[in-house]
């Protein structure tokens, strides 16, 4: 059965179907992240003045994902222009530049979050709290019974609002060391997993929703790449406007971590 | 006709992508650096900000998703999406002064 207006436009819309469904099915998107922006708004308009974190972020490695993802961007654009000019081998080079682009910006991504789930707050008995990543754990560690040490790269501070902004002066200078901690001593221990606080929440759900995003647009740019390839063969232009559709939710995301990255990494 | 039927030439798109490249990387170096400017408060450091990420965001839009020279259908969809977000968002700002009597927490 042949399926019409998957090449030529249709004469009430002036598009082909996929890319009128592509475009209603970003506006979508646009409500969802939409919808996660106003809640970050929300919250960080909420926080209590000086429990916002600050720098908690690496912004190099923000910076090469959004290089990273603008070139992917870019890529995308080219593998759809050499399909145009009918030149497959570049096609094919220029879409497998995006699979690999998107598979950097998601080890990287992991990267960041492995950061955050072996990062530690510790609040101790003394009022005081220690902050680091975790190095070691001794066998017969465990926090109920209070039994065995821990040990932390990192440093201790007296009040919690220190490991709030670190981009002062004093943050910066903070000497880390390795420190060794006895169950005993701990009130309570707490990894900087979404659970910690209202930003690591607000910044797993949406860079993680992002990221599925991004894994989602890989697995279609790859089958594309791959088996879907076929269709080149049969007809080019459907594959060609194949191509572009994938290509505008790829810009689409791109679009979503221009906005992400300097809200979550730079302000 | 939407940009994405004219006929294309291939060294014109990558002249355009290496523009909006080079855009992209200016956008995200002046970002980086408002964020750093001391002397500043947030609230002005975050308008810096966000108008550099629209200017990145048009570039992109602009030039790679061919949204300068789209259809009228195209445009209409994205009118009603800005319509709801801008409604969204604005409900849920609004929403933050308007508890009920008695229920506000802060």
């Amino acid at each position: 059965m042949e399926i019409p207006y998957t090449v030529q436009n249709r004469p009430d819309t002036g598009l082909y179907n996929a890319k009128l469904g592509i475009w209603l099915f970003l506006a979508s998107e646009v409500m969802l992240f939409g919808g996660l922006f106003s809640a970050y708004v929300l919250l960080r308009a909420g926080a209590e003045p000086g429990m916002w974190p600050h720098g908690w972020l690496n912004v190099t490695l923000g910076t090469v994902n959004t290089l990273l993802l603008a070139l992917s961007a870019i890529t995308t654009l080219l593998a759809w222009a050499a399909c145009k000019v009918r030149d497959f081998g570049k096609f094919k080079f220029f879409h497998a530049c995006t699979i690999l682009l998107a598979l950097s910006f998601l080890g990287i991504k992991s990267y960041e979050y492995h950061d955050k789930f072996i990062h530690y707050e510790i609040a101790l008995a003394d009022g005081t709290f220690a902050d680091g990543h975790l190095k070691e754990k001794s066998a017969d560690f465990d926090l109920k019974k209070k039994t065995g040490t821990v040990t932390i790269e990192g440093h201790i501070v007296e009040d919690r609002k220190e490991l709030m902004d670190l981009r002062t002066e004093e943050a910066k200078k903070a000497v880390h060391k390795e420190i060794e901690i006895k169950a005993a001593d701990i009130k309570k221990m707490q990894n900087y997993g979404p659970w910690h606080n209202t930003f690591t929440a607000i910044y797993f759900t949406m860079s993680g929703l992002h990221a599925l995003h991004i894994l989602g647009g890989t697995l279609v740019i790859f089958y594309l790449w791959g088996p879907g390839s076929k269709m080149w063969k049969t007809d080019p232009e459907r594959f060609t406007n194949r191509i572009e559709v994938s290509g505008l939710f790829w810009h689409f995301v791109d679009l979503v971590w221009i906005f992400l990255f300097p809200v979550m990494y730079l302000t | 006709m939407s940009e994405s039927e004219k006929p294309v030439s291939f060294q014109s798109y990558v002249k355009t992508c290496a523009y909006v490249f080079a855009g992209v990387l200016i956008a995200t170096s002046l970002m980086i650096y408002a964020s750093f400017l001391p002397h500043y408060g947030w609230p002005t450091k975050v308008s810096i900000i966000l108008t550099i990420a629209a200017v990145n965001a048009f570039l992109v839009a602009g030039y790679l998703m061919h949204l300068l020279s789209e259809k009228k259908l195209v445009y209409t969809v994205l009118a009603f999406t800005v319509f709801f977000v801008i409604g969204l968002a604005g409900l849920t700002l609004w929403a933050m002064s308007d508890f009920p009597v008695g229920t506000a927490v802060h």
